[in-house]
């Protein structure tokens, strides 16, 4: 059983307060946070394993051998062979590469998007506010999944940097709307009229003042955000409409089983691709979780 | 605020312009019109198509087109489609939408029944085992993908156990009335549960910390202090204020209600609007896709706005100026 709101953070005494510096206490705070720990414990077990991918097994994810379709597990292929006679173990490993590396990238491509419109908006308000934000709303108003299969429909041929693009151009709105707040809830506090009395340049402040400052929420969202990213490739990838075959990906591996005879006959094939995902979107929940209540020790209690 | 009401209105139809541009710059992107395949075809003279093109208005100006493009969309007329020839994208969208409604209304009814009663629970007796079992299940709820979380159940409740049909909408077409509707129900549970997990879990935590900002509050010590009892408390106080963000929540959560559609029915080949098009996505149907898009988007567009309206009756406290 998960305890709701995870920790409840006992205070540091104060004279502890004062010898530690803010980083510390932060460190100190997140790693009393145990589902947090044992989110990273898990990432990075799969980041191990993606990195160490031929160590691991001796079969090519993407070469399948026409004789064994469909086999049941066997020392050989600890989970069986896929359709295409390709071993699903190697694709399961070689998968965590494609799925944590898509989710990451897609994760810093909307990043920079959501930052640069949110600061651009937060910062300027007035007419480019109002640009930027009804351009979000709009992009609000239409289902990001929708959107995404739509501009797939329309690009011929997808690569995994199409797709990254694709769902980064998708997604960006709801990052772009946590960026502004933040500048917003700062633009009228003092240092930064006191930057602004000394002449600081519109960038030195947003890269000197705004981000340092809003980087908690940040962090945060762009933590929850890969988890998003992770659970989106894979559904696109489900539906045949993500990275193609013979590239390995989980969300690739489990769409074997829109095939009847796979779904019944074989779980191995399927189910492990499925428990990774749950697993590695768990790790990542929990991970910025813990880091929301490091940043902000008083959005705990929600 | 009948002003905000108005105002909020206003707002809405530029909205729902823009939309419109998008969708059909999206069209008029896509590679090919309808005459792209018969091109190829030797014993036809070229200047025919650009003849029959030209009657068409495809070789009008943009903005010629878009208009003439909006007014039929408008009036319902949605084109032709590709892939299957000859028939009305209006007909093939208005066979399936039915099936989606009921899907998605099936869904939410699922998804409230459950989270909002828990999500209460929660809230008045926290750090009971039922909270931390909700918790515990609300991380899941949002970690598991939907299709795998409907293969999952397929392999379950239908392979295994037999209790609900993988897939369709209806086992026997000769059933009418009543039969005909639990027919239906039964091959529906899969779907609405795997539909409804994500909101669920959402919903659920939303609820919890409302209702536990509520009991926080100063009218409810007051209410208590004067002797109203709990279930009063609970009802006419507690409850009544802690749903006004759920509204609003509704509203947010119809886009993401909508994509899960698309991928659950995907997972149980129920006849919908997601398989129809995901279908028209795999054949390159444009009309369909483009039709399908713009409708979802209106659906929203619309959702957020009974969704304003509902929170400005609702909640007298707001000003809006």
């Amino acid at each position: 059983m998960l305890k709701p709101n995870i920790t409840k953070n006992t205070e540091v005494s104060s004279n502890q307060k004062h010898n530690q510096s803010p980083f510390k206490l932060a460190r100190k705070r997140f790693l009393r946070n145990k589902l947090a720990i044992a989110g990273i414990a898990v990432l990075i077990l799969f980041i191990l394993a993606a990195l160490f991918a031929p160590l691991l097994t001796q079969h090519d994810p993407t070469k399948g051998d026409l004789m064994l379709i469909e086999k049941p597990p066997s020392s050989e292929h600890l989970l069986g062979t896929d359709s295409s006679g390709r071993d699903n173990f190697a694709r399961l490993i070689y998968g965590a590469r494609i799925s944590l590396t898509v989710g990451f990238s897609a994760m810093l491509f909307t990043l920079l998007i959501g930052v640069i419109t949110g600061a651009l908006a937060g910062y300027y308000g007035g007419k480019v506010d109002n640009l930027i934000m009804r351009a979000a709303d709009l992009m609000l108003a239409l289902p990001f999944l929708v959107l995404a299969l739509t501009i797939i429909a329309i690009l011929e041929k997808v690569t995994v940097g199409i797709f990254v693009a694709v769902i980064a151009i998708t997604s960006w709105p709801t990052l772009t709307r946590i960026v502004r707040g933040a500048f917003l809830s700062l633009r009228e506090q003092e240092f930064i009229l006191g930057a602004r009395a000394i002449g600081a340049t519109d960038i030195r402040i947003i890269f000197k003042h705004f981000i340092p400052n809003a980087i908690g929420p940040i962090i945060v969202n762009a933590t929850l955000l890969m988890a998003t990213m992770i659970i989106v490739e894979s559904a696109l990838s489900f539906i045949g409409m993500g990275i193609p075959q013979p590239t390995p990906t989980w969300g690739n591996m489990i769409s074997e089983a829109q095939n009847i005879r796979i779904l019944r006959d074989h779980p191995e094939a399927w189910v492990p691709p499925g428990l990774a995902i749950l697993l590695t979107v768990l790790a990542i929940n929990f991970i910025g979780d813990g880091l929301r209540d490091t940043f902000d020790p008083k959005s705990n209690r929600r | 605020m009948h002003k905000y009401i108005i105002r909020r209105i206003l707002v809405f139809i530029p909205m729902l312009i823009m939309l419109s541009i998008i969708v059909f710059a999206l069209a008029t992107a896509a590679p090919g019109d309808p005459f792209t395949g018969k091109i190829l075809d030797p014993t036809v003279d070229p200047e025919v198509f650009n003849e029959q093109r030209e009657a068409l208005g495809l070789n009008d100006p943009i903005p010629v087109q878009y208009l003439r493009w909006a007014t039929a969309m408008a009036k319902g007329d949605f084109g032709e489609s590709m892939y299957y020839k000859g028939r009305d994208v209006a007909s093939l969208i208005s066979e399936r939408i039915v099936n989606t409604v009921y899907l998605g209304v099936f869904a939410l009814v699922l998804t409230l029944i459950v989270a909002i009663p828990i999500g209460i629970y929660s809230a008045k007796n926290p750090y009971s085992p039922l909270d931390y079992g909700a918790t515990t299940f609300g991380f899941f709820g949002l970690a598991v993908p939907n299709f795998f979380f409907g293969l999952i159940a397929i392999y379950v409740f239908a392979i295994k156990l037999g209790w609900f049909p993988a897939q369709g909408t209806i086992s026997n077409i000769h059933v009418t009335g009543f039969a005909e509707f639990l027919d239906r129900i039964h091959h529906m549970v899969l779907p609405g549960i795997t539909l409804g997990l994500a909101g669920t879990a959402t919903y659920m935590r939303y609820m919890r910390s409302e209702v536990l900002d509520v009991l926080g509050s100063d009218y409810i010590r007051t209410a208590k202090a004067k002797g109203m009892s709990d279930r009063s408390v609970m009802y006419k106080h507690t409850l009544r204020n802690a749903m006004i963000p759920i509204i609003t929540l509704m509203g947010f959560e119809f886009g993401a209600l909508l994509s899960g559609a698309i991928i659950t029915e995907q997972v149980f080949s129920y006849p919908g609007l997601g398989t129809l098009f995901i279908n028209s996505i795999t054949n390159r149907d444009y009309p369909v896709i483009m039709s399908i898009t713009l409708l979802l988007g209106v659906a929203i567009l619309i959702g957020n706005l009974l969704a304003d309206i509902f929170y400005s009756i609702v909640d007298p406290r707001i000003r809006y100026d």
